[in-house]
């Protein structure tokens, strides 16, 4: 490539003044932008004094919460200072009232063998010493001495304090040992009795044992089948809660779908009426539109604290809340709708002779309906998401119970089903949805191709 | 019909009946619709006033009581809330202790409370839609069809950010205060977390339809996958792209707003406080600052949206 001399190069750039001498505003807006946001967010790092919270801030319970979504832990005692060493499970263990587990052995020299997970991870113990066993190495702990001692040296996954030495097995679980008492956390896989709770008759049965008692056992309670039997003790799982979850779902779903059709029911007359193509009067125009700002601003919230207070808390102040925020946005949605459209149609009713209502009815609707329908759905299926929310305070639906289950920190299992639930409702009616709109969208396409066909 | 009084054939007989048949057809499957939406309608209303605590027939007579508490009886009580003077009410309970809440910021020159808590809203808004922009925009370029570098990084993007948007924000925000303390922080990380997934989507909508010329031209040069997306895909969508930040700005300040009300700080908490216990003045004030902030963010972001990508930004605006 030959060089430029600077004739050539003085002219090219005389020729495209617009590539290298741009305004300032264009050569450094986005290097101003960019430093707008770097100071921004340092103001944001102070305002929410984030370096404080932070070190403040708990991160190890993080893997502990989520290893809870989908394990439970069971945590027996074992009392070494009585004449027999027995396990003793706290009160409403998911092991029922009378736990035999066969991970805890009893040996023949009054020794008892506890298997964390299977004999890598284990701990014998009698009254003098407890030898736990994990990640291939044996410590030795002798408990005669009024302290826990534990003789060589102490491996990394032991912490040896004062008064007890802690066994930490990773996500199988711990033991800690005391001299006078043997703390175990054992952890399993997956949710404990999530079908029957421990007081049901058919806790603890295996599945073909309990359809036997359905189709062909005695009535385990006198009067009812034990279809019923069953089927009342799963719908009011005291662990879980089935019905009373599937109810409160049911009004979520029932909140957004109430608030977003009464919604689109009152904002579809309005909508005429704002649209300043259809009613040439600018001061209803006007007013009708500040009207739909006015309940789309007041948030969803404000709606529904104030309707919980009016109807109490419940499913009906939620739908109520959302039916409030709905006039607003649909009326907002409808009314541009109305003002995009194509005006030779109405044209066409209106020089015919038809009065007002017929030229709306065959001149705008069949044009706008497919598009009302497509902005209605969509505003049901972000709707069913928002229901959730506004829930928590006490607006109804399955927010409130989610809420309440994660304040204890301790119930995320519970928590991980609610939102597996919520997740298939998010996408049941993501796709029904989807495919309504594309339906309706495939109507519009055909419709906007027969147009073009005739000019 | 015209077409009657003409001579009328078999022809345009059997055309009549089709067509007769066709339209009483149609209206029997909108009368269908139209028959199960009343019963839906009806069967869930029934359905949401069994559940509620208070039946709609019982309470709409007392719909209005709340003006007995709402309207102050001194409305000079709704400026001093706003703005945190002393109110010749003041009897030592907590609906009239409004200077309580002055954020002194040099000597005597504070910040009201409520104008404070309305910036912790609207910073949590801010912060959250600045995460969930960072993020969503590698993403949309990962998962656009025309421009991923791998179909199946693709497929793992896309899905997380489907992950990302239907998880609950409330549920991310409940693990987050047990982490990093109840407070704006958690709500942040829900809301930014949730705007990733939000805007992921559509920007990589955006990113499916652009001009693939320019692309070409840059891969025929040797462009790397990283200045292909920087010199071809951006310039074209980063209008886009801002105008579609901004409505989330829109949708987020209220979100948080709400996380606020669930112990995300800011003025959703108050405002929860104050309707619960039936405070007039400061519920008024408010409601009147939300109002009007969310009124200014609206109005100017559609302005900017106006201005970025003309009327476009309106066809789908929800």
């Amino acid at each position: 490539m030959a060089t430029m001399t600077a004739d050539q190069i003085q002219s090219i750039e005389e020729r495209f003044p617009q590539v290298f001498q741009r305004p300032f505003h264009k050569r450094f807006g986005p290097l101003l932008l960019l430093g707008g946001i770097f100071l921004y967010l340092l103001y944001a790092l102070w305002f929410f004094n984030l370096p404080q919270v932070m070190r403040e801030s708990h991160w190890e319970r993080l893997p502990l919460f989520l290893t809870q979504w989908i394990s439970y832990d069971v945590q027996p005692i074992f009392r070494l200072d009585e004449p027999q060493i027995t396990a003793k499970y706290p009160r409403f263990s998911v092991l029922g009232p009378d736990p035999n587990p066969d991970w805890v052995k009893t040996n023949a020299d009054g020794s008892v063998t506890i298997l964390i997970d299977g004999t890598a991870k284990s701990i014998t113990f009698n009254k003098t010493q407890a030898t736990i066993i994990a990640n291939g190495e044996t410590v030795a702990v002798a408990l005669g001495t009024g302290k826990p001692l534990i003789s060589g040296p102490v491996p990394g996954w032991i912490t040896a304090h004062e008064d007890e030495v802690v066994a930490d097995m990773g996500f199988a679980g711990e033991a800690r040992v005391a001299v006078d008492r043997v703390r175990l956390r054992k952890r399993f896989l997956g949710w404990a009795n999530f079908v029957f709770d421990t007081r049901s008759p058919f806790f603890g049965k295996s599945a073909s044992e309990v359809a036997s008692l359905i189709v062909s056992g005695p009535e385990l309670k006198p009067g009812t089948s034990n279809l019923a039997l069953a089927g009342d003790n799963i719908w009011n799982n005291a662990q879980w809660q089935h019905g009373d979850v599937w109810t409160k779902l049911l009004q979520t779903i029932v909140m957004a779908f109430l608030g977003t059709m009464l919604g689109g029911i009152v904002a579809f007359p309005l909508a005429f009426f704002a649209a300043r193509n259809i009613t040439p009067s600018r001061l209803v125009n006007q007013v009708l539109k500040r009207f739909f700002d006015f309940m789309r601003s007041i948030d969803m919230l404000i709606w529904a604290l104030f309707f919980t207070r009016a109807f109490g808390p419940g499913p009906l102040a939620g739908s109520a809340a959302i039916f409030f925020t709905e006039i607003g946005t649909l009326g907002k949605v409808y009314s541009e709708g109305l003002e995009n459209i194509d005006d030779k149609p109405r044209e066409g009713i209106k020089s015919t002779g038809a009065n007002g209502l017929l030229v709306q009815r065959y001149g705008v609707m069949p044009e706008v309906i497919p598009i009302f329908i497509s902005q209605t759905l969509y505003q049901w299926e972000s709707n069913t998401r928002g229901a959730t929310i506004i829930g928590a305070v006490g607006a109804g639906g399955i927010g409130l119970k989610l809420w309440e289950a994660m304040r204890t920190n301790s119930n995320w299992a519970n928590v991980f089903y609610m939102v597996l639930l919520i997740l298939l409702v998010v996408f049941i009616f993501d796709n029904i949805s989807n495919f309504l709109r594309r339906r309706l969208s495939r109507t519009i396409h055909d419709y906007n191709r027969i147009q073009a066909e005739q000019g | 019909m015209t077409l009657s009084v003409t001579a009328p054939s078999d022809a345009t007989h059997q055309m009549a009946d089709a067509w007769r048949r066709q339209t009483s057809l149609r209206r029997l499957y909108t009368a269908i619709g139209v028959g199960l939406l009343i019963v839906a309608l009806g069967s869930t209303m029934w359905f949401a006033d069994e559940a509620n605590a208070g039946h709609f027939f019982d309470r709409l007579p007392h719909l209005l009581d709340f003006l007995s508490w709402l309207v102050p009886k001194d409305w000079n009580d709704v400026w001093r809330a706003m703005f945190d003077i002393a109110s010749p009410h003041d009897t030592g309970t907590q609906e009239f202790n409004f200077p309580l809440g002055r954020a002194y910021v040099w000597g005597s020159f504070y910040v009201p409370e409520y104008f404070e808590l309305m910036l912790t809203t609207l910073n949590v808004a801010l912060v959250s839609t600045f995460i969930g922009f960072v993020f969503a925009v590698p993403f949309s370029f990962i998962a656009a069809r025309n421009l991923t570098p791998h179909p199946v990084l693709r497929l793992i993007v896309k899905r997380f950010m489907e992950l990302l948007r239907a998880f609950p924000e409330i549920v991310i925000a409940g693990l987050f205060a047990a982490i990093v303390s109840i407070g704006p922080i958690a709500a942040i990380i829900a809301i930014g977390l949730h705007s990733i997934g939000a805007l992921g989507k559509l920007f990589y909508e955006i990113n499916e339809n652009i001009d693939m010329r320019a692309e070409e031209g840059l891969r025929a040069v040797g462009a790397n996958w990283f200045e292909r997306v920087r010199f071809a895909g951006l310039p074209q969508v980063l209008p886009n792209f801002m105008s579609y930040t901004l409505l989330r700005i829109e949708i987020n300040v209220r979100v948080s707003t709400i996380m606020g009300a669930v112990g995300g700080g800011g003025i959703g908490e108050e405002l929860k406080l104050s309707i619960s216990r039936g405070f007039g003045a400061k519920t008024i004030a408010l409601v009147l600052l939300l109002f009007t902030t969310i009124f200014i963010v609206d109005q100017f972001s559609a302005w900017l949206r106006r201005k970025l990508v003309g009327e476009q930004a309106f066809m789908m605006s929800a």
